[in-house]
């Protein structure tokens, strides 16, 4: 009897354990998604790649963090603020100092964006410390079951409120007068500005949803992982990593790729050790732009 | 002025500048020497992304690649099998270019531009280096050291010795790779190099075999790069992962040419010689003063500087008041 049973439960409990592990990927994966999404944003509209993208998740991070500490705020409750904030932050730096550079070669926008990465980080060690802040409560250790799943309530509100704030952007994008200069703006900026959008103003709005969603990102992300001024470089080449597999300026693509990659991590970390779980992530990567360079999603351009 | 008076007066500059350089040890510190080499090993660097880069109009976020690979193969060939130093900077030139050829030819096969070939350098930049940090053989994350140098050490056998050393072969290779960039950048190689940059499907319509040239200048940059890294494990004596292949190596080699002037065969060496300090300088800051993150909120603040005010870089401007370049157009790719 014994020899004959032992497998069947092995297989079962390896059952559950990658389904946990799956749906843990997933729920992490539905964040990521958002913090792509606002990658993706300012791509679509400018054409402008954000190497400072991650830094603005860890802004994001530490608002959380502080309206916690100070406020007693939960994670829900930060959200608006964070958003709000990082709205400004993003509508401000491109009016300042973005616009001038939407234009400008690639290599120059990559200098721009590595010396604000900088800064930010700079900025965030020299307030902060460079020791992790983490944020507590009773909410931290509930679970809720079901079937053989075991899901994390923080980290389930998290990703449910990241998809609807991606939904919600979703929606803005494609029915608010606004949404539909900015989508103008991406497909023609000379027609654009022909019949009257104020295209400044326009790039601004871009950077600062952009900016928002990575706020928003950082503020669910907050209860999750102790959040330390270095978190940031890793977040940007995550997103990178996502909207190249999803497809550059696919919003669809974005939330794809964020699914995608959060489980590959998931599964990485697993099968390997968790420092590592982005190997299997820039495997996918080098796949997907040797085999489909477009994105899983992304529509072929003529110019790339 | 004619053209045969700017070569002259170029010349000139040159070889009074390799003058002073070559002199200079007569009355340097060994700290302000090691500190010139870490310039020369940038500049280095630096020279080899610009061909790429200045030249050939190739973004490549991840010359960490090629740099960390030339220095591992150096450091292995030398400590774990014996083999001179001197013979390994082959491999390390041969290798990495080769990495560079077929990262290339799988990118421009599939015909990866622009912003997608760039982030296509990172990955794998990065994959090696996760790849690297598991790698039992290569010590993981905690690293692999030389054996320490004896007292019966010959510097001109083992490629190792002291700053002094280190600041003439590195100022030799930075001569070296100078040189064969100027060769490249004027000859027929070089203007196919820049009708690509310009613009790459007018530069086929023309005959130019742009796939071929492409490679050819991404296998350049990577060899150079390469024996850049392996120098870097001579001088360091030890390899991590990070310090090698990090993302943040990329970057420090890329913000020196655009810094010093993009296109430009002097560019990437003002370059070095501004961004190295400065990166030294915020450093030595943030630690006396005790505060953590101080050094990247000084080095961001003055590159956003020179980024916003001085975009082509410093030396096309510097090179004009010198009267080294003409104060016309098309003073890019002279100097």
């Amino acid at each position: 009897m014994l020899p004959a049973m032992a497998p069947q439960q092995h297989s079962s409990f390896m059952f559950d354990l990658y389904a946990n592990v799956i749906i843990n990927g997933l729920m992490i994966g539905a964040i990521y998604a958002l913090i792509a999404t606002g990658l993706n944003v300012v791509f679509g509209v400018m054409k402008v790649v954000n190497f400072a993208h991650g830094e603005l998740v860890v802004i994001g991070m530490y608002t959380g963090y502080v309206l916690w500490k100070f406020l007693g705020l939960s994670p829900i409750a930060t959200l608006p603020i964070a958003m709000l904030g990082m709205f400004a932050l993003g509508y401000g730096f491109q009016r300042v100092i973005g616009n001038a550079f939407v234009d400008r070669p690639q290599h120059i926008q990559f200098a721009l964006y590595i010396s604000v990465a900088m800064i930010i980080t700079g900025l965030h060690a020299v307030t902060f410390g460079p020791d992790p802040r983490g944020i507590q409560s009773a909410a931290s250790f509930a679970v809720y079951r079901v079937g053989p799943l075991r899901l994390d309530a923080v980290r389930l509100h998290a990703a449910l409120t990241s998809l609807a704030v991606v939904a919600a952007l979703w929606a803005w994008l494609r029915y608010s007068i606004m949404g539909k200069s900015l989508h103008a703006a991406a497909d023609n900026l000379v027609g654009g500005r022909a019949i009257g959008i104020r295209i400044d103003h326009v790039f601004a709005v871009t950077a600062g949803l952009g900016a928002a969603c990575a706020g928003a990102a950082g503020a669910m992300i907050a209860p999750l992982y102790d959040t330390n001024p270095y978190l940031a470089g890793e977040f940007t080449l995550t997103a990178f990593i996502i909207v190249i597999v999803g497809g550059l300026a696919s919003l669809p693509g974005a939330l794809l790729g964020g699914l995608v990659i959060g489980m590959s991590e998931a599964v990485a970390a697993l099968l390997i050790t968790p420092s590592a779980k982005s190997l299997f992530s820039y495997g996918l990567l080098i796949l997907v732009l040797l085999l489909r360079p477009e994105g899983l999603l992304g529509r072929r351009e003529g110019r790339a | 002025m004619t053209d045969a008076a700017l070569r002259r007066r170029q010349i000139i500059a040159a070889g009074l500048l390799t003058l002073v350089l070559l002199a200079l040890p007569l009355v340097a510190t060994d700290f302000h020497l090691s500190v010139l080499g870490l310039i020369f090993l940038h500049a280095i660097v630096g020279i080899a992304w610009n061909l790429m880069m200045g030249f050939a109009g190739q973004l490549s976020l991840g010359h960490a690649l090629y740099f960390g690979i030339g220095a591992y193969i150096v450091a292995f060939l030398s400590e774990r099998f014996g083999i001179s130093p001197w013979l390994g900077m082959l491999p390390a030139f041969i290798v990495p270019g080769l990495i560079g050829v077929a990262i290339g030819a799988l990118g421009f096969r599939f015909s990866v531009r622009g912003v997608y070939f760039a982030l296509l350098t990172i990955a794998f930049a990065e994959f090696a280096r996760i790849l690297f940090e598991h790698w039992d053989y290569v010590g993981k994350t905690a690293g692999y050291f030389f054996a320490a140098l004896t007292p019966a050490n010959r510097p001109l056998v083992s490629l190792r010795g002291g700053a002094r050393f280190f600041y003439y072969a590195l100022l030799v290779t930075m001569i070296a790779a100078w040189l064969l960039s100027m060769l490249l950048v004027n000859s027929r190689v070089g203007y196919f190099w820049r009708a690509i940059r310009e613009d790459e499907d007018a530069a086929r319509a023309l005959g130019v075999q742009a796939l071929r040239m492409k490679l050819l200048v991404v296998a350049v940059s990577a060899g150079i790069t390469g024996v850049a890294g392996g120098w870097f494990a001579l001088v360091n004596g030890s390899l991590f992962p990070d310090s090698v292949l990090g993302m943040r190596v990329s970057i420090d080699f890329i913000v020196a040419p655009i810094v010093g002037g993009l296109g430009t065969l002097f560019g990437p060496i003002l370059g070095a010689f501004i961004i190295v300090p400065l990166n030294e300088l915020s450093r030595d800051i943030s630690q006396a003063s005790g505060i953590n993150g101080l050094n990247l909120l000084i080095y961001g603040v003055l590159l956003l500087v020179i980024v916003v005010f001085a975009p082509q870089g410093c030396w096309p401007g510097i090179a004009k008041r010198l009267g080294l370049a003409k104060s016309g157009e098309a003073d890019r790719d002279q100097s």
